[in-house]
This record gives C-alpha cells, structure tokens and sequence, in this order.
C-alpha cells in the first residue's frame, strides 16, 4: 500500500511535481503516463527514496519514507531510468551484489540468481562485462536486479526502452506474470504498453495528476470509442450511413476510402450499421469496430493541461 | 552480511577487475623505490633505516592517493548507479565507509609489497624492525587521510579530472601548512594561536615523528580525526548532491 499526499517536488524555480496525491493498493499494475519532464521520474525517484520531496508526505505499508526509508526501500524492488549498472561486473557478478545487500545467503541466493536469469534470458552474457553489453541486455540485467528479491512493490522507469519488439513482449509478460498481490508501477511513453499490462492508468504532466482510473476509462474519452469503420470495394451511396439512428458524426478519409462512424455518447450503432448495409447493399469490404485510439486521447489531455 | 562490508567487497573487486589497482601499485612501487634510492640515498646514508623511503610518502601520496579515490563518487554520480545504491537498503554511511575502507586496503597492499626494501636493509645491517613497523603503519595511516580528503572532493563534482586536481590542492595545503613557506607568510601579522593552530595541521609535522618510530597518541588521533572529519564531510555533501 502507497500513500501519497500533497507530495510536491521543485529544483530551484522549476516545479517538477506539483501537488500529487495517489493511492496504490496491493494488486494495481499502474502506468505513468505522461510527456518528457511531466514529472514521472522524479515521481519514482521520491517514491524509491531517492530524492526527498520539497512538500508533502510519502507513506509506504504504513512507515513513512522521511523516517523509514531503509525498511521501506527492502520492500521496494527498482530499476532507474536508463538501468544504471556497474560497467566494470559481469551479470554474475553484479547479481550476486544486488542478492547480498537483498540479505539473500547460500542455496537461496543461488537459487533466485538462477530464477530471475532464465526470466529474463541473460545465460548468454552471465560472464561478459557489463559495459560491453547491448542496451538490450542492460536493460535486462537492470530489471534481474529488480526482482531478484521478489518485492512486494516494483517500481520500473521506462522498463521496455530500447528492446526489440521481442524483448518488450517478454518484459510485459513477466510483469503480468508477477503476483497478483503486489504493486507494480511502470512509466513509460508506449501508450498501447499500458493497455497490455497496466490494469490503472496515470497521466501526468507538468507535474500535475491529470486522470487516474482503468485504461478501458481511458479508451472511453476517445472519440474513437465504439466508432464503426467500413471500407467499400467500389464507391457507393452512403450518405445514408450518417443519418442513423446514434450516429453522431460521419469521417471519410481521403486517401484509403475508409469512412468512420461515430457513435452519440453511449450508444451502440453497430446493428444499425450492419442493417444498413444490408439493406442498401452496400459493397462493404471490411468492417470493425475502433477500440478508441490512445495517441488522441493522450493528446487531449496533456495539452489540455498546458493551457 | 554487514552493508559495509558487501560494499566493501564490491569496491575492492573493482579495482581489481579495472586495471586501476595494478597500475596504482606498480607505480607507487616503481616511483617509492626512486625516492629512496636515488633522491633519498638510501644505500649512501650507510644507515640501516628505511627513513628516505618513508619521508617520500607524503608527496607520493598527494598525487597517487587522488588518483585512486577521484573515481569513488565521480563515477557512480556519472554513471547513474549512484541512483541504485542510494535506492538499495544501504545507508551513505555504510556505502561511504565501504568505499573507503576498500581503497585504503589497496593503498595497505600497495604499502605492503615493498616489502623487499625492508629485506634490503635487514640482509645489510640491523635495522630497528620496531622503528620501521611503526613508520608503515604510520605512512598507512597518514595515506588514509589523503583518501578521506580525496573522496570528499570525489563527492563534489560528476567530474573525475575536477575531482582529481581538487584533492591535489586541498591535500597540498595539508601536507604544506606546517611548512615555512606558508608560516611566513601568516608569521608577521597573525597571533601565535593561529600559527600554532595552522601548524599543527600539518601531515608532514605530525608522520615526521611516526616515521622516526615514535607512535604519540596525538599524531594517531589525529590522523583519525582527520579522516572522520573529511569522510562526513564527503557523505553530507553526498547526501546533498546525489541527484543533481
């Protein structure tokens, strides 16, 4: 359980989180949205004990970080922005390191250095130093060093950066994969990131809480939401298509032909549509239903703060 | 296991898996063994001491000892790890000393093999071993100062050449002040209480006698008082900057 309130942070003149209050219950998968300098990592930063905050107040299963930082930062498994490492150590090395400030001894630290390796598939560069590793790799080694110690939190800064589409598939797995009573937070700029792992969504900017609530929520602001595309094999009449009923708006785009429906707020148009068609046998190619589009809504509300 | 000494261990594997130990030791080996020999005159003296080799220290010490501590903090500040050690459950104090500790056993090793001067002198003459043992452990001690100001000014700056030049001049202004260049330059105006005060700051007064053999509680404790001083100093300074 995290327990933020009014928690502010500003360097000099620059304030860079401004009054944020949030609670994050065992279970949340939490994303961070948000555009560059929002205020994300410096977020992470206060809440991993890193970087006092200039006002409000911090507290993590019920200890307060300003007095109990050690305790707190036991239960908190962390990997920075850019998965700082030391270059100099083999990920054998550097693991082992992690495992013993951890408190992990003997057969069970071996036994988790083994499990969070093959979870994060390093065998092949265990020996190698870590300096001369792909970003790929030290991303990985980074996050190995997070989990090594199964936390009852996990606080990851732009987890998937830099990995392929592969690698970003593995990492989401193995956060989904997580217990299902812990809580995980994870910044990041991919927006389709938080719809594949997130199950809470939180977007700031300019240091402020601008939505929290589920990614469907948040796919809900989209105008796109529930809107009915259709692409016609030749060109017919569809002036029809916009008069139906809870149809509020009509989009063709130029280029591919496709034409969009949108829906009222709240109302379903697809069997209108399909009816329609029918109807009217309309030469109709595809037909889906948009799941709303993220980039949009993302857009929408980061610029909307700005004004 | 002890924070420190997890910290200790990983610091002092690193400047092993670095070329950074082997070539601080070779150095300070190849460059003590000149001293003596050649600007000491060890063998000219016909003395069976080891005192030309001791009396080189201080100034072997104010370039080298900078040189192996100026990574300390410069680097993981650089580095980013910093962010991971601080977020781990290990206090500054115990990363501070860790650090320390690790590069002081190097300077010790370092110390240690040149052991074949003190052999030289034993196949030619008596030599007092007491005096000689307790002019290492002095010189031991003494380095240990040099690393605590060193990794202070480690602290200060994300730059390790910065870091390097600045350790120079404070540890020169140690290793002067009891010198008569600088007591004359404080000797017409300043109050004898000021002279004394910045005479007794002196690395050079306090190891001379400990390298003749004279261990006094007062040298030793202040030695110690030194790098406790400058080690807080490095880890309030730490504390400061750490996310800058």
């Amino acid at each position: 359980m995290i327990s933020v309130k009014n928690l502010s942070k500003s360097f000099g003149e620059f304030v860079a989180v401004d009054n944020l209050s949030f609670d994050i219950r065992p279970g949340d998968v939490v994303g961070f949205l948000g555009p560059n300098g929002a205020g994300k990592s410096t977020t992470m930063k206060m809440l991993t004990g890193f970087l006092n905050p200039s006002a409000g107040e911090i507290r993590v299963a019920d200890m307060a970080i300003d007095q109990s930082a050690k305790q707190i930062q036991e239960k908190i498994g962390y990997l920075p922005e850019g998965a700082p490492a030391y270059g100099d150590m083999t990920p054998l090395q550097f693991l082992n390191f992690i495992a013993e400030v951890r408190g992990l001894k003997g057969e069970e630290k071996q036994k988790r250095i083994a499990d969070v390796v093959a979870k994060v598939e390093l065998h092949s560069v265990l020996d190698r130093p870590i300096e001369n590793l792909s970003k790929g790799f030290k991303r990985r080694v980074g996050l190995a060093q997070a989990i090594i110690h199964d936390p009852d939190i996990l606080i990851m800064d732009e987890p998937t950066d830099g990995l392929d589409p592969n690698q970003k598939h593995q990492v989401r797995e193995l956060i989904r994969h997580l217990a299902k009573d812990k809580i995980v937070i994870i910044s990041t700029h991919i927006l389709e990131e938080v719809t594949a792992v997130c199950n809470r969504v939180m977007i700031i900017a300019q240091g402020k809480l601008l939505f929290d609530s589920t990614p469907d929520a948040l796919l809900q602001k989209s105008r796109y939401y529930r809107a009915v595309s259709l692409r016609l094999s030749y060109s017919a009449d569809i002036t029809g298509l916009a008069e139906l009923d809870g149809v509020a708006d009509m989009q063709v785009e130029q280029e591919s032909g496709q034409v969009t429906l949108f829906p009222e707020p709240g109302k379903e148009i697809l069997h209108h549509v399909t009816e329609h068609v029918q109807r009217h046998k309309l030469p109709v190619d595809t037909l889906f239903i948009e799941q709303g589009r993220l980039d949009e809504v993302f857009r929408e509300i980061t610029q909307e703060g700005q004004r | 296991m002890n924070m420190t000494s997890i910290v200790f261990k990983r610091e002092f594997s690193s400047f092993f898996a670095t070329p950074v130990a082997y070539v601080f030791i070779a150095i300070f080996l190849i460059l003590s063994g000149i001293f003596s020999f050649f600007i000491g005159g060890l063998f000219e003296r016909g003395q069976a001491d080891l005192l030309p080799f001791f009396n080189f220290h201080p100034w072997l010490y104010l370039f080298l000892v900078p040189a192996i501590a100026m990574r300390s903090w410069s680097e993981e500040r650089k580095s980013g790890t910093i962010e991971l050690l601080m977020t781990l459950p290990i206090t500054t104090w115990q990363a501070t000393l860790g650090k320390f500790l690790a590069a002081w056993l190097v300077l010790g090793l370092a110390l240690t093999l040149t052991f074949p001067l003190w052999l030289t002198v034993n196949y030619l003459g008596n030599p007092d071993n007491g005096i000689i043992i307790a002019a290492y452990l002095a010189s031991w001690l003494m380095s240990g100062a040099f690393l605590a100001i060193s990794m202070c000014m480690s602290a200060l700056t994300k730059n390790q050449v910065v870091a390097f030049i600045l350790a120079i001049v404070v540890c020169f202004l140690f290793v002067v002040s009891g010198s008569n260049i600088v007591l004359d330059a404080f000797q017409d105006w300043a109050p004898s209480v000021l002279l004394d005060t910045i005479a007794s700051f002196s690395f050079l007064t306090h190891f001379e006698s400990m390298a003749k053999g004279v261990l006094a509680a007062n040298d030793v404790v202040y030695f110690l008082l030194v790098m406790a001083t400058w080690l807080y100093a490095g880890l309030l300074i730490i504390e400061q900057k750490k996310a800058d």
